[in-house]
Formats: structure tokens, C-alpha cells, sequence
């Protein structure tokens, strides 16, 4: 199995999301990550995509992903071309002997403090995913309380943009 | 209405009509050029339905159940090569429709679903008939369209009927709302048609093309592998122009039977599990396979590691995904068949021009395999009916100009080979998805199609009985289908297995409707139930006799009810999941091939 990172800019669309998982769900792949939003141009949207699959098979389904109607473009990143970033926020439990140690570590990750309480801190961290699991390492014996993580989010570095020569033709 | 044509009229500056959604579901049918639909109105398509009685451009035919809508427009986009429509009510009606759906999917054939789901605010309430039938199709439709509003109707019928007849062909799905339907707005056609991410490509690159045709060109025992495709792409005449220039054999997929004709000799017959033993082992013996709208379906490889293992693969499809899907192609083309036979054709002239291209020495080998190993039948043990020679006289009398249309099992498999097809579109089955029961609504839609030519559905007693109520359908308008039940009394194709592959253990596969059995139902008092010429025959004697009076029949339809052997089973054999070199040409009777 390998890592792979997928881009797809696509019509935003009703049931969209739900045709590009079933070509993933049809086939028994997992989808590790998933991250949706706008893209810089009105009425389409960009699609994250991780998944842990081997090369042929996931040739299969971007080229399926790529007769959906309403997919525009399909591109696999390249990791070393690409900047990718996960955002996360972890509740973890705090007491006095231990709020110190935390606020002294968050910085260390350039994670932040976004709210305290008696019994708990909320910290964001933003960063690839070694960083975000090196700070869950950390954070771990103190005990976390609750995580809700973003999908990967990538895009390549350089000029070049992957919705160039889109509307071509 | 009268003066309307369907010709889209561009670029008149008249106000444009005011119409309900469903008059513009009706208006738009029929610049698409629309003839004929079939479907069963339900609550929700009722806006719809109404518009649909005062038309006098589109025949509305009223079937008994909604998947017989599906595959009679299934028989009628496969018979006349255009599109198939079928209109169904939200909830079971749309349902109903799946199969048909699933089918077209599996065979690419081009057809519009028209569904009318609930009110726009009811949906997602379990409102009542509502299913969530976009939802449902997604996977099986090449896409779905949901409409709310009366004026996006035009647009999304244009955009389903392009989607659904260009490209690799298949279903498209339109549901469209009950308020869509009833609202009304400005009727604009031609609409625009905003597709950014529906291109499909159909000119290849001229470098590949020069890559096949040198591989061509240097071939010593070159197979075409001719797939459907080439006959949703019209392109039959291209490569019967192409073989007989290459001189190579051709082999002809189940649903490509027809495409290249029968009669010319470099035709080998169809390949695969129940192909024919020249077809098989020349795709094993082959140093270069070229698949050209065909999808090394499981059916024809057999284990795909053993399939053609010393052949090179050139792969062209008009579907990228379909390229070195199964089996990594040497030479990809992605394009229409059409266009891409046209030029491999030119290519291949330049890249023998002053060589000598000599394939004698092949066709050695395969004539011997031919000689050695032409179809044919034992005559059964029980002195009943041979199957085989029943659909064999049907196509021998009826003759090449008629269609054929077969449910799935044996008697499918039989009439693939045991009826000379001449011309495309002169045979439909289920050949992907394996659809008991869509013969007889097939049929029906063909003869719908194309009403001049003689239409037999080729049926099974199983299948007969799943789709069997659209006799009625054919008696009340005038359509005049034949239909052949190859009564075996058995689900044949099962029992055939059980009989190799389970010790003979035939577990619920008697349907106890043929000889020596209560024989329920008695399909000739069915025949007549439904206003049909019911005939029975049970001896060879009354064979030719019976296929003449159903052709000679035209003011109803014709069943008849052949009794045949159920031991009777299908050869040559390739089993599920071994090499292809391991066919059988009958029981227990492997034919030598030439190891390499």
C-alpha cells in the first residue's frame, strides 16, 4: 500500500461528494482524508483526497473519478512538489501542575492556546502530518479529552495552478 | 404543435413560450427527436403524462411494468442505434426501472430514464413513493440529473440525451420534481448546455496510431478482438474494410456478434467462456491482440494471467478507463472507434507499402483449428428436442435481416452461436449485467424501432417468467414480436453448472414447465391469454413448420413453447477461473494447442 494525494476540482453540485466516495467505497478503499471547499473560481469546488492504495488500482479510480460529469480535473500531488498542512484543535485535560508544562510545550509546536478552563486547555495546531502526531505524542500523557482534525489540504508550490487551462477549448 | 419540427430552430428573436415544466419535458423530447417512449404513469408524473396524450409527435407505449419500460428502451436504442426512453413515477416506479438502469450501464447502451419524484419540499420526508432514485442510480448511470425547477428542464434534457448518446454511450437519469413539472417558465431551445467536465475524446493521437499499425505491420499472427463498441460506434463497415485489408482474424464478443459478419471467413466466432475453439486459441496463440471496443470482460479471458500470454496488446476505447483496466495495453488509443479503425487503416497501408505482409502461415493454423473444431451438438440421450436446433432453424429461416433478442442462459449463449448474424444490431442481449427477462421487453422495443423487420425474442422458460406480462403490451399495440421459450424446464444455465461443477446436485433449478412435469404455466394458455398465437412444439418434425406460421403471423404476437432436452448443455466450455487454453470442446474433450 502507498500514500497517495489526490486534487480534484470539481462542480459544486448537489450529491457530488457522495459519487466521488462511492467510486472509492465500490472498489473497498478506505478514504484516510477528505478535505472540501471553495476553489478561486465561482461554482467549483476543490476536493482533498487521501488514500493509502496501490498504484494500479488507484489509476482505475482516478480515471473513473474522471468520467464523473461534474469532475472538472483530477491531479495526483506529488509530496516533495507540494505543501500539505493539517489543522487540528485538541481539547486535553489540565490541572494546576500541569497547565505550565502544556503552555510551554504548545509554542515549541507553533501550536496555540484558542481556550482555557479550570480543568482543560483547546490547542490549534496547523502543520504536516509528522508535526500534528509529534504534538499528540506530547500532549498524550496529559490526556486528551477530544480532537477534531481537518482533512490533509495540499497544493503545489510554484507558479503554476491546477485550475489553469481549465476553461480552455 | 402541428407546425412544430425536431429541428432545434436556432436564432429566431420571438418571445419565447411560456410553458408548464411538463410541457417542456414534452417540448423538449421532441426537438430532441423523440418518436417513442415507454413507460407507466404514477402520482407524480401525472403533470407530465397529461401533456404527454396530447402529443402527436411522440408514441407513448403503456407498459405492465417499469422494467419492461427500461429494457424495451434498452431493445429499441439497441436496435435502431439511437436513444431509448423510459419514464417512470418516483418511488417503486422508479425502482423498477433499476435493472434496466444497471443493464444499459453494463452494455453502454444509450438511454434516457425520465423520473418523477414528490414534491420538491416533501423530499427527504418519506413522503409517500419517495425513494431518494438519484441516490440510488448514482453508480449505475453514466450520470443523474435532479430538476426543481420548471425552467432548468430544457437545459437538463439536452444535457442528458448529449451525455447519454455520445462517448461511451449508457444511461442518464432526469427526476424532476412534481412542482418542476407544475410551475411554469419561458421554453428557450436549443438551451445552453454547460458541460466544462464532459469532453469526451474521439480523435486519437496520430502518434499511437502509427505505433499500432507498425505492430500490425509486423505481426505473424495478429487477432482483431472486436467488442460491442465498434457497434455503438456505427463503425462496422470500417472494420470489415480494415480485417480484409490486414487479413487477419476476427473474433467477435457476445456483444459484438453481428458487428463483423458471420459469413466472411476471417470471422472466428465469439471468444471467451462458450466461444468457439478457433476464436479461443487464436487469442491464446496470437502475437498481438487488437481490442477494439472491447473490455477484457472476465467472460472472455478467462484468467486474465493466461490470456493471450504471448500477444502484445494494442487496446483502443473510447472509454480511457477501460485501458489496461484488466490487461496493460502496449499501445493505448483513446478515441471513436470510427475514426480510430479509419486511420489505423490508412497507417497500417503506409506501413506495409513496398513490404511484403504474408499471413499464411497463421491462417495454417487457424483453418486447421476451424476444420477440426466447428460448432455443433450431440443430439440428446432422451429423445427429446435439441435446443440448438431449434434456434438454429429460427435464424436459418427467419434469415440475417431480423432482429434477435435473448433473455440469459443456455438458450443466450446458443443463439450467440448458433444464429449467423449478418449485420449490427441485429442481436441484443444482456450481455454485462446478465438480466433474466430481458428478452421478450427487448424484443418488443425493437420491433418498436425497427417495425419492418422480424422480430424474435429468443427466451428462456425462466426468464419468459419474469418479464412475460409485456405480451400484453405487444397485443394491445400492435406489436407484433415472436417469442421462441427454449423450454427446458430448468433455470438451464445453473443447472448446467451444477451438473460440471456441483456433482450433479441440482438445487432449485426445476421450474416444472416442461416435459414430463405439471408444466405451470402452461405457456401456450398463456399465449392465449394474452391474445398471442400460442403454438407447441415437441418433435423436430414441427419445427420449421411452426417458425414459419409465427413469421408469417403479423396481426398478434407469437409464442411458442419449444420442448426441448434439459440435459442438453453448452459447448465448447472455458470453466470459471482458469486459462482460456484449458476449453473444452465438449465433455471431457480438450482440444491439443500448441504450447509455447
Amino acid at each position: 500500500m502507498s500514500h497517495h494525494v489526490l486534487s480534484l476540482l470539481v462542480e459544486d453540485r448537489p450529491g457530488l461528494l457522495t459519487r466521488v466516495a462511492g467510486l472509492f467505497a465500490r472498489r473497498g478503499f478506505n478514504i484516510e482524508s477528505l478535505a472540501v471547499g471553495a476553489s478561486e473560481i465561482a461554482g467549483l469546488s476543490r476536493i482533498t483526497v487521501v488514500v493509502d492504495v496501490e498504484e494500479l488500482p488507484l489509476e482505475q479510480v482516478t480515471k473513473q473519478l474522471n468520467k464523473l460529469i461534474n469532475v472538472i480535473k483530477i491531479v495526483e500531488l506529488d509530496p516533495a512538489q507540494t505543501v500539505q498542512r493539517e489543522h487540528m484543535l485538541i481539547k486535553v485535560r489540565v490541572d494546576h501542575g500541569t497547565r505550565s508544562q502544556i503552555l510551554e510545550a504548545a509554542p515549541l509546536f507553533r501550536a496555540r492556546i484558542v481556550d482555557v478552563a479550570t480543568d482543560a486547555l483547546v490547542i490549534e495546531v496547523t502543520g504536516d502530518t509528522a508535526k500534528v502526531e509529534a504534538l499528540l505524542r506530547v500532549l498524550e500523557p496529559y490526556g486528551i479529552k477530544e480532537i477534531a482534525q481537518s482533512g490533509l489540504l495540499a497544493i503545489g508550490r510554484g507558479g503554476k495552478s491546477i485550475t489553469e487551462r481549465v476553461f480552455k477549448n | 404543435m402541428s407546425t412544430d419540427t425536431p429541428v432545434p430552430t436556432a436564432g429566431k428573436t420571438k418571445a419565447p413560450e411560456i410553458l408548464t415544466g411538463s410541457g417542456a419535458i414534452l417540448k423538449s423530447l421532441e426537438m430532441l427527436g423523440v418518436k417513442d417512449v415507454f413507460g407507466l404513469p404514477g402520482g407524480a408524473i401525472i403533470p407530465f403524462y397529461d401533456e404527454l396524450m396530447s402529443s402527436t409527435a411522440i408514441r407513448h407505449i403503456l407498459v405492465r411494468h417499469e422494467q419492461g419500460a427500461g429494457h424495451a428502451a434498452e431493445g429499441y436504442a439497441a436496435a435502431s442505434g439511437g436513444v431509448g426512453v423510459a419514464i417512470a413515477t418516483s418511488g417503486p416506479g422508479a425502482t423498477n426501472l433499476v435493472t434496466a438502469i444497471a443493464d444499459a450501464y453494463m452494455d453502454s447502451v444509450p438511454l434516457l430514464a425520465i423520473t418523477g419524484p414528490e414534491f420538491s419540499p416533501l423530499m427527504g420526508t418519506e413522503a409517500f413513493q419517495e425513494v431518494d432514485i438519484v441516490g440510488i442510480t448514482m453508480p449505475i448511470t453514466k450520470h443523474s440529473f435532479l430538476v426543481t425547477r420548471a425552467e432548468d428542464v430544457p437545459a437538463t434534457l439536452a444535457a442528458a440525451y448529449h451525455i447519454a448518446s455520445t462517448g461511451r454511450p449508457g444511461p442518464v437519469l432526469v427526476d424532476i420534481t412534481k412542482d418542476a413539472q407544475q410551475n411554469t417558465a419561458a421554453f428557450v431551445w436549443p438551451p445552453k448546455v454547460d458541460l466544462p467536465g464532459y469532453r469526451p475524446v474521439t480523435k486519437a493521437h496520430g502518434k499511437q496510431i502509427q505505433a499500432a499499425a507498425q505492430l500490425l505491420a509486423e505481426a505473424k499472427r495478429p487477432v482483431f478482438y472486436v467488442g460491442g463498441g465498434v457497434g455503438r460506434a456505427k463503425a462496422s463497415a470500417e472494420m470489415l474494410e480494415l480485417a480484409e485489408k490486414v487479413g487477419a482474424p476476427v473474433v467477435t464478443t457476445l456483444m459484438a456478434r453481428g458487428v463483423f459478419p458471420d459469413s466472411n471467413p476471417l470471422n472466428l466466432g465469439m471468444p471467451g467462456m462458450h466461444g468457439t475453439v478457433p476464436a479461443v486459441l487464436s487469442i491464446q496463440e496470437s502475437d498481438l491482440l487488437i481490442a477494439i471496443g472491447a473490455r477484457f470482460d472476465d467472460r472472455v479471458t478467462g484468467k486474465p494471467s493466461e490470456f493471450a500470454p504471448n500477444a502484445k496488446v494494442v487496446h483502443v476505447d473510447i472509454d480511457p478507463a477501460e485501458i489496461s483496466k484488466i490487461r496493460v495495453a502496449d499501445v493505448p488509443i483513446v478515441g471513436d472507434a470510427k475514426d480510430v479503425i479509419a486511420d489505423l487503416s490508412l497507417a497500417f497501408t503506409e506501413a506495409t507499402k513496398g513490404k511484403e505482409h504474408d499471413l499464411s502461415e497463421w491462417w495454417v493454423r487457424l483453418d486447421q483449428l476451424k476444420e477440426r473444431f466447428p460448432l455443433g451438438y450431440d443430439e440428446p440421450d432422451d429423445g427429446l428436442l435439441s435446443p440448438q436446433y431449434v434456434i438454429q432453424r429460427i435464424g436459418e429461416i427467419t434469415g440475417p435481416e431480423a432482429v434477435y433478442a435473448a433473455g440469459v442462459g443456455q438458450h443466450q449463449m446458443w443463439a450467440a452461436q448458433f444464429i449467423k448474424y449478418e449485420r449490427p444490431n441485429s442481436w441484443l442481449n444482456s450481455g454485462g449485467a446478465g438480466t433474466m427477462g430481458y428478452g421478450v421487453p427487448a424484443a418488443m422495443g425493437a420491433k418498436v424501432a425497427e417495425p419492418d423487420r422480424t422480430v424474435w425474442a429468443i427466451d428462456g422458460d425462466g426468464c419468459f417468467q419474469m418479464t412475460n406480462q409485456e405480451l400484453a403490451t405487444c397485443t394491445i399495440n400492435n406489436i407484433p414480436i415472436k417469442v421462441a421459450i427454449i423450454n427446458n424446464s430448468s433455470l438451464g444455465m445453473v443447472r448446467q453448472w451444477q451438473s460440471l461443477f456441483y456433482d450433479g446436485r441440482h438445487s432449485f433449478t426445476d421450474l416444472n414447465t416442461g416435459h414430463g412435469t405439471a408444466m405451470v404455466p402452461d405457456f401456450v394458455k398463456m399465449a392465449d391469454a394474452y391474445g398471442a398465437l400460442g403454438i407447441r412444439v415437441t418433435t423436430k418434425e414441427e419445427v420449421d413448420a411452426a417458425i414459419k406460421l409465427a413469421n408469417e403471423t403479423n396481426d398478434r404476437p407469437v409464442v411458442i413453447d419449444f420442448i426441448v432436452s434439459r440435459d442438453s448443455l453448452v459447448w465448447p466450455m472455458v470453466p470459471q477461473g482458469v486459462g482460456n487454453s484449458n476449453v473444452q470442446y465438449a465433455k471431457d474433450h480438450a482440444p491439443e494447442w500448441e504450447e509455447e
